[in-house]
């Protein structure tokens, strides 16, 4: 038959033609196969050398470090608890964990589509947010009373992400608000700040809030250092967020509000029931990337002397006895890092996949 | 209706004018607590302190500075090392980011591999920690007794990358750099606005670049001074030659390793975005593979990257500022360090400010320029902002 003898043979997609596809397309993709294959095992063989194979793992054998050709692991058992819980008392390290799991798991719950309402959500943060400062404070429930000088570690970490998302995303919802308000004081003001943060490192804003601020506040507006950098740094991030947000709501044809206005719904409601809901499902990817970007950046109060997770790890080598043990060191602070971010950025890649097959 | 409009534009109108009471009230406030501060410590207000001397060194200038020069100075000096780290960062992030976003579109699973890992690791890792972890790796190499050399020339110790000097000041060499750029400009004007094809202009241009070289390296340096020293272990440390600092090192690595992770994305992207049908189209009417990806993929993926490149360098631009860290006195760090010496907090603010917003819209001014220049004409523009 004429038709048969016209129709593409089916491709064959067994693994073996895949991997022939993919790897010996040509006598030229051969030998780049060939060579940096050659390339990748030899790394691998490397790191797995010097992490596993060759590494000595416990204190007892840190005498061992010196002659030992792969990591010495002691280090994190010495100095693990330094790096996680910075300066908070050793009695009360169970709280930070806690702590920590609490924000943990409030992020888990988050990615469950059941709590994708503008009232739901904030809820559920609000809540963790307030578990994680309970646990961590205390002064309540007989939990002893810990200051904030005395936070470290990955706690302090979680806490300023968190607490930055907490304040910084009903902040953003307001500045993208006032930015597209037809009232022309409110827009250019909202405007401005938001045009004039965003060009600033967040560094220098973290500067200022620090250093500068309690020079131009009267003393019983100031707080304490860590609560001015948060907000400084969640101004920071309601600036970007607000942009993500007012993209969302220009995404929405404006015929929406003009019904729902026609339909004699108040302000209040045309916002929170049929803009935010739809501005922010559709940029959930950018506010995914968003967290992701404001997750790593919490490692700059480092520089304003807070001791987070990046800080505690500097210290932690910064003594005398471990000098030489810093690639463990950053490698273990970067696993931590990399943990959270990579999950998230994992998590906004499978939304974004499913808000482009219109699923979400 | 007419009572009602004038009810509705009576209540904004109160609103604007509180709001704009109160951030006027909240500026005053502001400006008056800050000046009462200021008198209580005896400093003076205003822009006079930048004649005055620092009376602290920087460890890195392109312009000779030293602890007796003037402030206006050393705040020069640390901007010029913000853009120096920031554009040679820039360039070699780009560089190295089409070299992975090519590694990463590879239809060889190796390289994809290759790609993908060198991504994941070191996008999913603050900025920080890896500035934190190239100057410790830097600063772990072997002291200058026992410093690495390659050919007794050029010595690698902890005291950073030690090379033969060239008797050519830096600011000579940013004054060649800023010739060549207005040369080629120059050229391309030419080329533009000449009928005819202009075939002298390159040659003619490259010879007035080595002129303008020779030019500087006459005039640059003081006339018995040798043209070229050796680097020369004297004691603890080395003489002579041309060192570039760890600190300045391991943020420039720190900037381009992580910049090329963002930028080889978006590369990929762009050219992931070139429509299939149009590459279909070239390979339809003939064109060989590298005709195609000159002529069709190439110009087509720019386009589509540049937005998202300007944003990248913006952000990367910025982020330099992390080189207080490691101790690379770039413009945050000289401000910083003004403020904590002087007290001119409001000022020196001002001028940080004015610093990061003239770089960020430079960067904005010139990828418009380039965007406008690509643009496929009769659509709107692509970069905004």
């Amino acid at each position: 038959m004429a038709e048969s003898a016209l129709t593409a043979p089916a491709p064959d997609n067994s693994l073996a033609q895949w991997l022939k596809r993919r790897l010996f397309a040509n006598w030229w993709d051969g030998l780049i196969t060939v060579f940096f294959g050659a390339f990748v095992l030899w790394v691998l063989f490397k790191v797995v050398g010097w992490g596993f194979v060759d590494a000595v793992w416990s204190l007892e054998n840190k005498d061992q470090c010196r002659e030992a050709a792969g990591a010495c692991w002691s280090v994190i058992e010495a100095r693990g608890r330094l790096i996680l819980f910075g300066l908070y008392p050793y009695e009360q390290h169970w709280r930070s964990t806690l702590a920590c799991g609490a924000i943990v798991a409030t992020m888990i719950l988050s990615c469950l589509p059941w709590f994708w309402s503008l009232r739901r959500l904030p809820l559920l943060w609000v809540s963790g947010f307030g578990v994680f400062v309970i646990l961590m404070y205390g002064g309540v429930f007989g939990l002893p009373l810990v200051t904030t000088e005395q936070w470290g570690g990955l706690a302090l970490t979680v806490f300023i992400f968190a607490a930055v998302v907490v304040i910084g995303m009903p902040l953003s919802v307001a500045l993208a608000l006032a930015r597209r308000s037809p009232l022309p004081v409110i827009s250019k003001l909202a405007g401005g700040i938001i045009d004039i943060v965003r060009s600033l490192p967040l560094l220098t804003i973290l500067f200022a809030a620090a250093v500068v601020v309690p020079f131009v506040v009267p003393d019983w507006a100031q707080g304490d250092k860590l609560g001015r950098v948060v907000l400084a740094f969640a101004v920071f991030f309601a600036c970007y967020q607000a942009e993500i947000i007012r993209a969302g709501m220009q995404s929405i044809p404006p015929g929406q509000e003009e019904a729902a206005a026609a339909l004699g719904m108040k302000y209040f409601y045309r916002v929170f029931d049929v803009l935010l809901p739809q501005a922010f499902r559709n940029t959930l990817p950018s506010t995914i990337n968003q967290f992701v970007i404001t997750f790593k950046e919490t490692s700059i109060v480092t520089i304003i002397g807070f001791f987070e997770v990046m800080a505690s790890g500097n210290a932690a080598v910064g003594t005398g006895n471990w000098t030489a043990q810093y690639v463990e060191v950053y490698v273990f602070v970067g696993a931590i890092y990399f943990l959270f971010v990579f999950g998230l950025s994992r998590y906004g890649d499978y939304l974004e996949k499913k808000v482009r097959l219109g699923v979400a | 209706m007419y009572r009602l409009l004038q009810h509705k534009k009576a209540r904004s109108w109160a609103l604007q004018s509180l709001v704009l009471l109160v951030s006027l009230g909240l500026t005053v406030s502001f400006v008056v607590i800050a000046r009462e501060n200021l008198l209580s410590q005896g400093i003076a207000t205003g822009f006079g302190f930048l004649e005055r001397s620092t009376g602290w060194p920087i460890n890195f200038a392109l312009i000779e500075v030293t602890d007796r020069s003037p402030y206006w100075r050393m705040l020069l000096a640390g901007l010029l090392n913000t853009l120096l780290v920031g554009l040679l960062g820039l360039t070699f992030a780009t560089l190295f980011g089409v070299f992975v976003g090519l590694l990463r579109i590879s239809s060889n699973l190796i390289l994809n591999i290759i790609g993908t890992t060198y991504v994941e690791i070191f996008r999913n890792v603050p900025l920080i920690l890896q500035a934190f972890f190239w100057y410790a790796v830097l600063t772990h190499l072997p002291s200058p007794r026992s410093a690495i050399s390659i050919g007794e020339v050029i010595f690698v110790s902890n005291r950073g990358l030690i090379l033969p000097a060239l008797n050519f000041p830096l600011l000579d060499v940013l004054l060649l750099g800023l010739g060549a750029v207005a040369i080629v400009f120059g050229a391309l004007q030419i080329k533009k606005h000449s009928s005819r094809a202009a075939p002298y202009v390159w040659p003619a241009s490259a010879a007035l670049l080595v002129l303008l070289f020779l030019l500087l390296l006459l005039t640059g340096r003081s006339p018995d001074s040798p043209l070229v020293t050796f680097p020369e272990l004297r004691g603890l440390r080395f003489r002579d030659g041309f060192d570039i600092k760890p600190e300045f090192s391991a943020l420039l690595i720190a900037i381009t390793v992580f910049g090329a992770a963002y930028i080889g994305e978006i590369v990929r992207g762009g050219l992931l975005s070139v429509d299939r049908g149009r590459i279909e189209a070239g390979r339809a009417l003939g064109l060989r593979n590298f005709r195609i990806n000159q002529l069709i993929r190439i110009p087509l993926a720019v386009r589509a990257m540049l937005p998202a490149l300007a944003n990248q360098y913006v952000w990367l631009m910025k982020a330099t500022t992390i080189g207080i860290a490691i101790g690379f006195p770039d413009y945050f760090m000289v401000v910083s360090t003004s403020i904590n010496q002087s007290g001119q907090t409001i000022e020196l603010l001002a001028l940080l400010m004015l610093g990061f917003l003239l770089i960020n819209y430079s960067i904005g001014f010139f990828m418009n320029r380039v965007n406008s220049r690509l643009e496929i004409k009769g659509k709107g523009p692509l970069v905004d902002g």
